[in-house]
């Protein structure tokens, strides 16, 4: 993605770095011995992962029944933890996929840790249907389910399997996308390791990559289709998603916004969680030069841009209800804003469309710390979207008579925090043993921004280049 | 059989991109260039001809979307037709999510394979680089000494003007 240099631009990698000293730098951190940062997240992250781990046991154990559901609110904390982590998962790819359709060479400093981010979360995500199953291990009744009559096939006109095979494909193109960006950069680890288990192992999963030419074309070209597939992909599966509802008849849920918002607010969230997790990751591991001020202003106002839709799509929502003339809509819409759970309305739209408003600020968005709250708070706001959505619509329905109302048992909590001690787990291990910076493609937008002079190649002063050569080659030629 | 080779080794994408399109303009033959990262360019430079791949790619998801497709049909209309809330049988629209997720995930791999395939790399291959550093900061351009135009004297004049940093000959069997 090397863009025309221009001396309009700031250059996006500061330092004046050479693609030598870019291996140097990122690769340090793997070098490097993990440092009591590391360490302490990494054991918080598996202490909450063995709590998430024992939650899930026992209720696999003892059934779903130790969940708060009830005869209303059949779908509630599971169903929400499970599109909340979809949702950060799309901003892995929108960085990824989108953002190189639209030549974006910015991308190239984050792309990397938010694929990971990606999928990641979509493992979390996962996980979620599974144990809602209650029965994990018939899950081969559903391919399909085996009988004396014959096979009785799922039915392809279900919301649920769409959204099946929207995880799965999103799951499985993604960590492929994942793997081929890192090819190149595995192999540069494995020329700069010393001979021995850890060079051999690099050695496999580099796939005997050498550079060459012919390889790089190929790889641009499979590297453009995917985007390309990835692209539709994320859109398909947040609409999809969002279809699990949009097709039921509850109001509150059947309306045709719902795909345009969240997708909207998938991305919304994932940036959010890409700026939480690059704000910390560039502090602690030195990369301040390549993940700089710069890219997180950038960030920033793609959360900015997605929020505000988010907030359109609020207000649409409330219009579209009263304007209906529906009264069960009506009562929906005027049950989330007033009705007994409303303060997880509030919270919703004062974090997602009140707080992300102060990202309008160029001195918020250069402030770090008030970026990194701003992110949290996002990232809590989305989640309550999802609870509201789901639980409140829910909470109410037709009939006064069946009303009631839910709170999540320990064993939902433990199951939440044990799906961030996964998340944050594998982030942790991907930090210490992958290069978290794409370096072949950061090598390629070094000149963004800056005059060629600026490599120290054979150009800049040092003793003459053309000198070098001469009596390299006389010893060649002799 | 064996074949010569001239291995010239540059530290800046520029000159490699200018070496490669003056060397191939000069006549001499290209065995090779290797990167440390996608120089932009350095495939019209070389002359090397488009990949094909994306035809896999679209031949592929065609393939696996038709199949969907039937596969639903099949299974909710012949195989056991059941009546969902009195919808047709061949309720085509409904197929629709389910099919486009499969040719994506069809087209996605496969074209990835057809990669593997075509720059023939697997697990467990030893990588033989042009120079340790290739994957670095290194670039380097493989010519072929094969033919009779091929005069040492000019091709190191060209490749001079190139900042070239090191010339090398190789013998390579075949």
């Amino acid at each position: 993605m090397a863009s025309a240099a221009s001396s309009l631009r700031t250059p996006l990698i500061e330092g004046a770095k050479t693609p030598a000293q870019v291996t140097r730098d990122i690769c340090a951190v793997l070098d490097r011995k993990p440092t009591w940062v590391w360490w302490t997240g990494f054991l918080c992250a598996c202490a909450a992962l063995v709590v998430g781990a024992a939650a899930v046991t026992y209720q696999i154990a003892v059934g779903i029944g130790t969940w708060g559901l009830n005869n209303t609110v059949g779908w509630a904390f599971d169903i929400t933890n499970f599109v909340f982590w979809i949702g950060i998962g799309h901003a892995g790819t929108l960085i990824s996929a989108i953002l190189f359709l639209l030549r974006q060479p910015w991308r190239t400093s984050v792309n990397r840790s938010a694929e990971a981010m990606t999928i990641f979360a979509v493992m979390c995500a996962g996980l979620f249907p599974v144990i809602h199953m209650g029965r994990p291990w018939l899950a081969y009744w559903m391919l399909p389910y085996p009988n004396t009559r014959g096979s009785l096939w799922i039915n392809f006109r279900s919301p649920l399997v769409w959204d099946f095979f929207a995880i799965l494909t999103y799951f499985t193109i993604s960590l492929i996308f994942w793997y081929l960006g890192m090819i190149p950069d595995l192999a540069t680890i494995r020329d700069r390791t010393k001979p021995g288990l850890r060079r051999r192992f690099l050695g496999i999963l580099s796939l005997g990559w050498d550079g060459n030419a012919r390889t790089w074309q190929h790889y641009e070209t499979v590297y453009k289709m995917l985007a390309g597939l990835a692209t539709p992909l994320v859109v398909s599966v947040h609409t999809i998603v969002s279809w699990d509802f949009a097709t039921s008849v509850i109001p509150g849920w059947h309306t045709t916004i719902l795909p345009p918002y969240f997708v909207a607010g998938a991305i919304f969230s994932g940036m959010a969680m890409v700026l939480t997790l690059t704000i910390v990751a560039r502090k602690a591991m030195g990369l301040e030069q390549y993940i700089t001020v710069q890219h997180i202003d950038k960030m920033c106002k793609v959360a900015l841009a997605t929020g505000c839709m988010l907030g359109l799509a609020y207000l649409t929502e409330f219009f579209t209800a009263l304007y209906s003339g529906n009264q069960y809509e009506q009562f929906a819409f005027l049950n989330r804003a007033l009705g007994p759970l409303s303060w997880c309305y509030w919270i919703m739209v004062g974090c997602n469309v009140g707080i992300s408003q102060l990202l309008w600020f160029r001195k918020v968005r250069a402030n770090l710390v008030a970026v990194f709250a701003i992110a949290i708070v996002i990232n809590v706001g989305m989640w309550f979207e999802r609870f509201v959505i789901i639980v409140i619509s829910l909470h109410r329905d037709y009939l006064p008579s069946s009303w009631a109302s839910y709170a999540p048992t320990w064993i939902e909590v433990a199951t939440f925090a044990g799906t961030f001690g996964l998340f944050f787990t594998c982030f942790l291990l991907f930090c210490r043993f992958v290069p978290v910076i794409a370096i072949s493609e950061v090598k390629g937008v070094l000149s963004v921004g800056r005059k060629r002079a600026v490599f120290p190649a054979a150009t800049v002063g040092t003793p003459s280049a053309s000198a070098r050569v001469g009596s390299e080659e006389k010893e060649v030629l002799a | 059989m064996s074949r010569r080779l001239l291995v010239s080794f540059f530290d800046h994408e520029d000159d490699i991109l200018g070496a490669s399109r003056t060397v191939r303009e000069a006549g001499l033959r290209i065995a090779g260039a290797y990167t440390p990262y996608a120089v932009h360019g350095l495939d019209k430079a070389m002359g090397l001809p488009p990949s094909k791949l994306p035809f896999v790619c679209l031949l592929l998801g065609v393939l696996g979307g038709a199949f969907k497709v039937w596969f639903e049909f099949w299974t909710t209309a012949v195989d056991w037709p059941i009546n969902v809330g009195g919808k047709p049988w061949d309720s085509l629209p409904a197929f629709v999510p389910v099919t486009f997720e499969v040719m994506v995930l069809c087209a996605g791999v496969s074209i990835v394979i057809a990669f593997l395939f075509a720059s023939r790399l697997w697990p467990g291959k030893q990588a033989v680089p042009a120079d340790p550093r290739v994957t670095d900061h290194r670039f380097v351009l493989v010519i072929e000494q094969a033919d009779a135009v091929f005069d040492p004297v000019k091709v190191h004049e060209l490749l001079k003007r190139f900042h070239v940093v090191r010339v090398e000959e190789r013998e390579e069997a075949r």
